[in-house]
């Protein structure tokens, strides 16, 4: 019954099986952190600025504000080094952020950085940051977490203040080399 | 005529046969929705009264979520591919499906899925308890430990619908009779080609989002874990490019019943035959660009949320094509109201109130109020129990005298029907109104204000629950003892291919192909 030629039916359809499964699992998500990369949307901030900076732009103020937030049950102290900063784009900033180990035990740490106005996602550009190491901490040890950064003078001009948040995760538990590559 | 069926279990174990196979089909999806129905009971008797009365809260999601997962993929899928086995072939004039073999396998490793799936409520950390939608990180970092049993079981599900689905593709592409062109062939086959074609393509994409999560869960991967650089809002993403085809899936093959009945008993030819087909095919495209309509809250971009609210509006456009060739086709029809038509006129009427709901939940600044709301689920009930169910119910009034030679008692239908309808409209038109007053979903007790229009939606609940029992009551009482009726037309006005065979249908039907002109 099953001739050859509704065989070579199934046998057609059935490969847009693999193709669509692979589809999911290895092109969108990669897909997916692109296009949030290029477009910034959903805050996600480019790794680690490679490329000259640029110069000074020394007519325009930028205000970049500082959350930090503990992920689930995240026991530590995290702080941000004031409420916020005022700069000029082009002008390169280290601020320090602190963070402590409350608990009994040793534990390890992922910042995962985010930024909002989304559209001012691309603008953050971070020469240096503790997001993009785990940071581990023995049991009531603290630690100083720096970053460096500046504001591309291409942001747009409707952007006036920036906020640059901080999710601290707990990666204790975890296996792998950490999300250095990604932040 | 070749041999009868064989004797004992072994005629359904190593059934070939496309009635069988739609048999086996039909009577597993109707257990299923018992099984469903049963827990849906249980959520609206808790909800009946506010306060915690009868489980406990961690429970009660469990049940909201075995709800949804068993009546989704468990009732309302096979049934339709129930159907499908049953009456393709007959319609199309085909001896059997294609891959009879692959359509025993198709078949017997769903009650496998499914007993992996329902197995979860017997273990420690009880059944998956995140919603059909097992939203990550819910269905990942805080899901019980049973959530792997929960992948597993919607792997062999997705296998065994894309095994029917090629089975269906490869039945209606290579086996039609000679002179049977496509677009001679009745919207149902049709309904279900269009249908077949979307389970290939977004099954895979749900077996692949069910193992990214079991790698996250188990493997150390970050695909939706933030803490690893993954991102749960992907997730949805992924999700819904499989969810909302999937929600046309379930709907799409209702439109060939419904587009089989209305004529039927409107005793004239289906009006706009073509156009019901673009429309279909348009609503099957317009499908895979519109998913982000479901996480209009997620903070989209101003334009994501534009040309998604646009893209999902466009879809009432093809929908109301269909509604109003429905119409047309009982417009000065010389119409009788059989159990079967008062079902496909149901769905006319509620189906198309689901879709003006689903219009308002599409207008992004509005869905922000609604999301998430009881709007929510009144709209997609009425659209899929309105819909998806009471098509299928039709169908199975239609059809069951051509099955079995024996016709139902139609008082009994016309009371099931009567008393469904009236349920229905009982248990989820008030959960319209306390969507709107801002009772959110999936949550095991309410605030005093929403009271009344629970207990009422409850008491609607257990009516329509209820009648469901009459249903199987009725079926069973036609197979066994139902007058028998030996006409090849069942009903005076059905045209078609499968009108033509002696009733019940043989065990082997057009062996030698029929002639279409």
């Amino acid at each position: 019954m099953a001739g050859s030629p509704a065989r070579k039916t199934a046998l057609r359809l059935a490969l847009a099986v693999p193709v669509m499964f692979a589809f999911a699992v290895f092109v969108m998500p990669p897909l997916y952190d692109a296009f949030c990369e290029v477009t910034g949307l959903g805050g996600k901030t480019a790794g680690r600025y490679v490329n000259e900076a640029p110069a000074v732009d020394s007519e325009r103020m930028v205000k970049v504000q500082f959350l930090t937030t503990n992920n689930g049950t995240m026991p530590w102290e995290f702080r941000a080094p004031a409420e916020a900063v005022r700069l000029h784009p082009g002008e390169s900033t280290r601020v320090t952020f602190y963070a402590r180990n409350v608990t009994q035990h040793d534990m390890v740490a992922q910042a995962i950085p985010s930024v909002a106005p989304a559209n001012a996602a691309r603008y953050l550009h971070k020469t240096q940051c503790f997001c993009f190491n785990r940071q581990p901490l023995q049991a009531g040890e603290a630690a100083e977490m720096p970053v460096v950064f500046f504001v591309d003078p291409e942001l747009p001009a409707a952007v006036t203040t920036i906020t640059l948040s901080y999710t601290l995760f707990d990666v204790t538990d975890r296996q792998g080399a950490g999300v250095a590559a990604v932040n | 005529m070749a041999h009868g069926p064989a004797k004992g279990i072994r005629r359904w174990l190593f059934a070939t046969n496309h009635k069988d196979i739609g048999t086996m089909y039909l009577w597993f999806s109707f257990t299923m929705f018992l099984l469903g129905g049963f827990f849906a009971m249980v959520v609206r008797a808790e909800l009946f009264e506010p306060g915690m009365q009868i489980v406990r809260p961690e429970f009660f999601n469990q049940m909201t979520t075995m709800h949804g997962l068993i009546m989704v993929f468990g009732a309302i899928m096979p049934v339709f591919v129930g159907l499908a086995n049953w009456m393709i072939p007959m319609m199309i004039g085909a001896p059997d499906m294609a891959l009879p073999r692959m359509n025993n396998l198709s078949f017997w490793i769903l009650p496998f899925g499914f007993t992996l799936l329902a197995s979860t409520l017997f273990m420690e950390g009880g059944a998956p308890n995140f919603g059909w939608t097992f939203y990550a990180p819910l269905s990942t970092t805080y899901a019980p430990p049973t959530v792997n049993f929960f992948i597993f079981g919607i792997h062999i599900i997705g296998a065994s619908s894309i095994m029917g689905s090629i089975n269906i593709i490869a039945t209606i592409l290579n086996l039609r009779a000679p002179g049977m062109t496509l677009m001679k062939m009745p919207l149902f086959a049709w309904t279900w080609l269009i249908t077949a074609f979307l389970l290939i393509a977004v099954m895979p994409v749900l077996a692949g989002a069910v193992t990214m999560m079991l790698m996250d869960i188990n493997f150390g991967t970050s695909f939706f874990d933030a803490a690893g650089g993954g991102d749960p809002v992907l997730f949805q993403h992924i999700f819904w490019f499989f969810g909302h085809p999937e929600v046309y899936i379930i709907i799409i093959p209702a439109f060939g019943v419904i587009s089989a009945i209305i004529p039927t008993f409107s005793r004239k030819p289906l009006f706009g035959y073509s156009s019901m087909v673009y429309a279909t095919a348009a609503i099957a495209f317009l499908s895979f660009i519109v998913w982000a309509h479901h996480m209009f809250t997620v903070g989209m971009p101003i334009a994501g949320e534009l040309y998604f609210m646009y893209a999902t509006l466009l879809i009432a456009v093809p929908t109301g094509v269909k509604v109003f060739n429905w119409v047309s086709t009982m417009f000065r029809g010389a119409i009788t109201f059989e159990t079967p038509m008062l079902f496909a006129i149901a769905f006319v009427v509620l189906f198309t109130l689901g879709g003006f709901t689903g219009v308002m939940l599409a207008i992004a600044p509005a869905d922000i109020q609604y999301h998430d709301s009881y709007f929510v689920v009144a709209h997609f009930h009425y659209v899929m129990v309105a819909g998806a169910l009471f098509s299928s119910t039709a169908a199975v009034y239609y059809w069951l005298p051509k099955w079995c030679g024996r016709m139902y008692n139609e008082t009994m239908g016309k009371v099931h029907f009567w008393v469904s309808f009236i349920g229905f409209n009982i248990t989820f038109f008030p959960q319209h109104f306390l969507g709107l007053a801002g009772m959110p979903r999936r949550y095991a007790d309410y605030s005093l204000q929403f009271a009344d229009w629970n207990m009422v939606s409850s008491i609607g609940a257990f009516i329509y629950g209820a009648s469901q029992l009459l249903f199987l009551y009725n079926v069973i009482a036609t197979i066994v003892a139902g007058r028998k009726v030996s006409d090849p037309k069942i009903w005076e006005g059905a045209e078609g291919l499968e009108w033509t065979l002696p009733t019940p249908a043989p065990y082997h039907t057009f062996s030698t192909p029929p002639a279409v002109k």
